[in-house]
C-alpha cells in the first residue's frame, strides 16, 4: 500500500456547495476547513482540478481563508486527467500517490480511464477521506508538517535557479548550503523511518527499515546510524539522508544509504560518501557498500561509482562495492559541513 | 560518430564554461587528466555525465560509469562513441 501524498479537489459541489460560475452564493461544505487542516498537518498536500475561472476561484478561496492550502491549482477548461498529470509533475510525485475527489461521475471516470493508478473518491464521501488508511501515514514528523512549506521553498529555489545568470557553481555558492551529519537520536528515527518508506528512488538497497529495527541498531556498538540535514538560504530541507554502517573486523560496510530525491542535484550523496571515506581511511578500515540495482536507483549507482567505488562482486542485481580510498575528495567549497560525532544516550 | 570534432568541441566547451579555474592562460589538452589537474570532483563528473547524456541523446551503461571515463576530453569522446553503439 502506498500512502497518499496529495489530494486533488474538484470545487463545485465537492469542496463547496453550489456552482460558482452560475453565480451561486457558494458555501464550504461542513467540516472542509478542518479536513484541509488535518491533511496538511499529516504532510498530505492539497491541490485543485476545477472547470472554472481562475481569478474567481482564487478570490473565493481567499474569502474562505483556505487558499494557502492549495499548491499548483489547475483551474481551466481542459480534461481533469490533464490537470492531474500536471499536478503530479509540478509537485514531483508519482500519480499513484494522488487522490482525486469529484462529485461528477463523468469526471471521475475520465480520470480513472486515463490514470487507473489514481485513487478516486466520490465527493459524497469527503468526510471519510481523513479516515482512509492510505491517508493515515503511520509516521508523522516535524518534516511532514512542514511539507507544504518545503514545497514552496523548493518552488522558489527552482525558479531562482532557472533564472540565475551565472555559472551553476556560482549559483550553488549563492545558496549558503549547510549539511549537518550527526548520529541518529531516538527522535530522528520517525523521520528516518519515513525516509526509508518514502524514498524508493534513492535507496541503495531497497531495504525498508522500521522504527524498531533502527532503534535497536542505535544501541549496537558495531553499527553507526547517521542522519543528515540540509539547509540553505531558503530554509531547511529537513532530515534528508540516512546512512547505516556496520563495522566487521577491519571493514566498514555501508548497509544502507538513503536520500530524499529533492536533494540529488545538490551533491549531498557525494558529500556523505566523502564523509564515510574519510572516516574509514582514518580508522584504517576497508570501505565496502551493499547495493541492489533497481530500475529507479541509477542516480545512486552513479553517486557511488563516480566517488570511485568499484564493483567487487556482482550477482544478478546485488552488488558489493569497494573503495580503495586512494582518491578522497574534499567537500565542495560551497557546502559547509558540520559533523556531530557524539553518541548520546 | 558522425562528427568527432563536434563532440570534442562541445565537451571542451562545457568543461571550460563550467570551471572557474580555466582562465585565458590555462590550456586544456584533449588528453589532460582533468582530475589530476585538480579541477574536477565527483560532483562535476556527475554533471559531465548529465551533460553528455543530454547533448548526445545517449544513456551510458552502468559499467561505463567510472571516473576514468570522465578523466579527459579524449576519454569522454570515446565514451560517447561507445555509448552510441
Amino acid at each position: 500500500m502506498k500512502y497518499v501524498k496529495c489530494v486533488v479537489w474538484d470545487l463545485d459541489n465537492t469542496l463547496w456547495d453550489g456552482t460558482l460560475l452560475e453565480g451561486d452564493a457558494v458555501s464550504l461544505k461542513p467540516g472542509i476547513k478542518e479536513i484541509l487542516k488535518t491533511l496538511d498537518e499529516r504532510g498530505i498536500l492539497n491541490s485543485i482540478a476545477s472547470k472554472n475561472d481562475l481569478s474567481d476561484v482564487m478570490q473565493k478561496l481567499e474569502e474562505f481563508e483556505i487558499a494557502h492550502y492549495f499548491l499548483v491549482p489547475q483551474v481551466g477548461w481542459g480534461a481533469k486527467s490533464t490537470a492531474i498529470a500536471r499536478i503530479a509533475e509540478q509537485i514531483n510525485i508519482n500519480r499513484d500517490t494522488l487522490v482525486f475527489i469529484d462529485d461528477q461521475p463523468f469526471e471521475r471516470d475520465e480520470v480513472a480511464s486515463v490514470y487507473p493508478e489514481v485513487m478516486i473518491v466520490d465527493a459524497i464521501d469527503y468526510k471519510e477521506l481523513i479516515n482512509m488508511e492510505r491517508l493515515n501515514p503511520k509516521v508523522i514528523t516535524e518534516d511532514s508538517k512542514r511539507r507544504r512549506q518545503m514545497y514552496l521553498e523548493q518552488e522558489k529555489r527552482v525558479y531562482d535557479e532557472t533564472h540565475y545568470e551565472g555559472t551553476s557553481i556560482e549559483f550553488l555558492e549563492s545558496l549558503n548550503m549547510e549539511i549537518r551529519i550527526s548520529r541518529a537520536q531516538e527522535y530522528d528515527l520517525k523521520r528516518a523511518e519515513e525516509l526509508t518508506i518514502r524514498t524508493n528512488q534513492l535507496n541503495s538497497t531497497g531495504i525498508q527499515y522500521g522504527y524498531d529495527e533502527l532503534k535497536e541498531l542505535l544501541d549496537v556498538p558495531s553499527y553507526d546510524v547517521w542522519v543528515c540535514e540540509l539547509t540553505d538560504k531558503y530554509g531547511s530541507y529537513g532530515k534528508i539522508g540516512l546512512v547505516l554502517v556496520e563495522h566487521i573486523d577491519n571493514r566498514s560496510i555501508i548497509r544502507l544509504l538513503l536520500m530524499s530525491c529533492r536533494t540529488v542535484s545538490r551533491g549531498v550523496g557525494t558529500v556523505l560518501l566523502s564523509f564515510l571515506m574519510k572516516r574509514a581511511k582514518s580508522a584504517q578500515e576497508v570501505l565496502q557498500a551493499d547495493f541492489i540495482r533497481t530500475d529507479r536507483n541509477r542516480q545512486m549507482l552513479i553517486t557511488y561509482q563516480l566517488a570511485n567505488f568499484v564493483q567487487k562482486k556482482k550477482e544478478d542485481k546485488r552488488i558489493l562495492f569497494e573503495n580503495d580510498l586512494s582518491i578522497i575528495q574534499e567537500y565542495p567549497p560551497y557546502i559547509k559541513i558540520i559533523v556531530d560525532d557524539e553518541r548520546k544516550k | 560518430m558522425e562528427n568527432y570534432e563536434q563532440a570534442r568541441e562541445s565537451i571542451r566547451n562545457f568543461i571550460i564554461g563550467n570551471m572557474d579555474v580555466f582562465d585565458e592562460d590555462i590550456t586544456l589538452a584533449d588528453d589532460d587528466n582533468i582530475f589530476e589537474k585538480g579541477f574536477v570532483t565527483s560532483i562535476f563528473a556527475m554533471r559531465l555525465l548529465d551533460f553528455i547524456e543530454d547533448e548526445f541523446k545517449i544513456e551510458v551503461a552502468d559499467e561505463d560509469i567510472n571516473l576514468v571515463n570522465f578523466s579527459s576530453v579524449q576519454q569522454m569522446v570515446k565514451l560517447v562513441e561507445k555509448s552510441e553503439g
